[in-house]
């Protein structure tokens, strides 16, 4: 490790200005150039600034580790680039090439410098291989991460907008469950729920199952809980929306969900609630 | 003689995971022309299975494959994991009896909603549990 090129990152940065010189025409020569996300003159500035914070933190004992901890403000310029690269929409494989222009530029300035030299070359073009790869590789994953971000957000999301409590009737309020009943979902569920059975002074409180795909036993211990809560709070909560293959499931499963009132369909469910309220629908005869 | 027809494997490592899960076992099912009641009974059997998994052991892999035997068509269902094991089984296929604060009906419940049910675990080691659901079973 320690025998190589000598002064390797002191050529480097005395070589600076050829580098960026070289780098920016590679850039600017690519057919892939996005002149419309990025101007030549952004893209110098960026390009200059990595480069300057590379050269500063390089060093000939940190230039072969590139797990080095020098290079965090590296990582730092370049996480910052990726970032912003990928929310101008810039593709991940273009922002990869972006990172590898350099290491022609790199690796040419070597060439020139040693060309008398193959054995230090050699050397020199692996130590500076590895070390944009590496950095490529950081690009990727900032990335990545950025996605992730994007994705956490709209779960979150999607938990929020995907549990509304609507008022039916007087008194009666419905909770239409789409998607999976997670611990977290039955949460925000329970809370919703609650609060609007406060909020209302409603006495019944429909849960429709209907767009929950399968119901297993912690699905069906959540149920439970909220209906459990409701009628501590006073109401009476009916289960709608249990379909033929889920109650086979449920009764293979050994649940027992005798003790909560379920019925197949929310008018049903409906029914009932009018059943209780001693509320009757009619048929209006219109005298004509 | 269970032959396998395809297999795929399902890493399953956080909640988010039973979802895709769950897919891909639906696409198996009706790939060999499963019933609804008996694709319900399978993916709910596997979704108990993945928690399981998730809550003892931190996570697994599922093996999901389409198997025959004879003119018999199913899915089969290798839930692997490398937690701690289960120190009793008998007790653990008990209806109600859980050392967690759930129901007590996963293994059990498993058990009565697919056609074959096999538990092998190794206290420190891990669990293995295959399940098979026949198309008609």
């Amino acid at each position: 490790m320690s025998n190589q090129s000598p002064d390797l990152a002191k050529t480097l940065r005395k070589k600076r200005n050829d580098i960026l010189e070289l780098w920016m025409k590679n850039q600017l020569a690519d057919v892939s150039l996005r002149e419309d996300l990025l101007t030549n003159e952004e893209l110098r500035a960026q390009s200059e600034e990595l480069l300057d914070v590379l050269l500063q933190n390089l060093n000939e004992r940190n230039i072969a580790e590139v797990e080095s901890a020098d290079f965090e403000p590296v990582v730092e310029v370049l996480s910052g680039i990726s970032i912003s690269r990928a929310k101008q929409g810039f593709t991940p494989r273009e922002t990869g090439l972006y990172i590898f222009s350099l290491k022609d530029a790199l690796l040419t300035v070597v060439q020139q410098e040693l060309k008398d030299d193959p054995a230090q070359l050699v050397t020199a073009v692996l130590t500076i291989s590895k070390l944009v790869d590496s950095f490529g590789v950081t690009t990727f994953e900032t990335f990545i991460k950025g996605r992730e971000e994007v994705i956490l957000r709209q779960t979150d999301e999607i938990t929020e907008i995907s549990t509304p409590v609507i008022q039916l009737w007087d008194n009666i309020l419905a909770l239409p469950i789409i998607g999976t009943l997670d611990s977290s979902r039955t949460q925000v569920v329970m809370e919703n729920l609650l609060q609007q059975i406060v909020d209302t002074g409603s006495s019944i409180a429909i849960l429709d199952i209907s767009g929950v795909p399968a119901v297993d036993s912690l699905v069906a211990q959540h149920l439970i809980k909220t209906v459990s809560a409701t009628r501590l709070m006073g109401a009476e909560c009916i289960i709608s929306g249990i379909r033929p293959e889920i109650a086979q499931t449920v009764v293979h499963l050994g649940i027992d969900l005798s003790n909560i009132v379920t019925k197949a369909s929310l008018a049903s469910a409906l029914r009932y609630a009018f059943g209780m309220l001693q509320l009757d629908v009619k048929k209006t005869i219109r005298e004509k | 003689m269970i032959i396998p027809l395809n297999k795929e494997a399902v890493e399953v490592k956080k909640e988010q995971d039973t979802i895709f899960l769950r897919n891909r076992i639906k696409e198996c099912a009706t790939k060999t022309g499963m019933g609804l009641v008996n694709q319900t009974k399978l993916i709910t059997a596997a979704s108990e299975l993945a928690r399981n998994m998730l809550r003892y052991a931190g996570g697994g892999n599922v093996l999901v494959e389409t198997v025959s035997k004879g003119r018999e068509n199913g899915v089969r269902l290798t839930f692997k994991d490398t937690g701690p094991g289960i120190p009793d089984i008998a007790m653990a296929m008990k209806d109600g009896y859980s050392t967690g604060k759930s129901l007590g009906l996963g293994l059990p419940g498993t058990k009565r909603l697919v056609s074959e049910f096999d538990i092998k675990s190794t206290p420190g080691t891990g669990t293995v549990i295959t399940i098979i659901k026949w198309k008609n079973g």
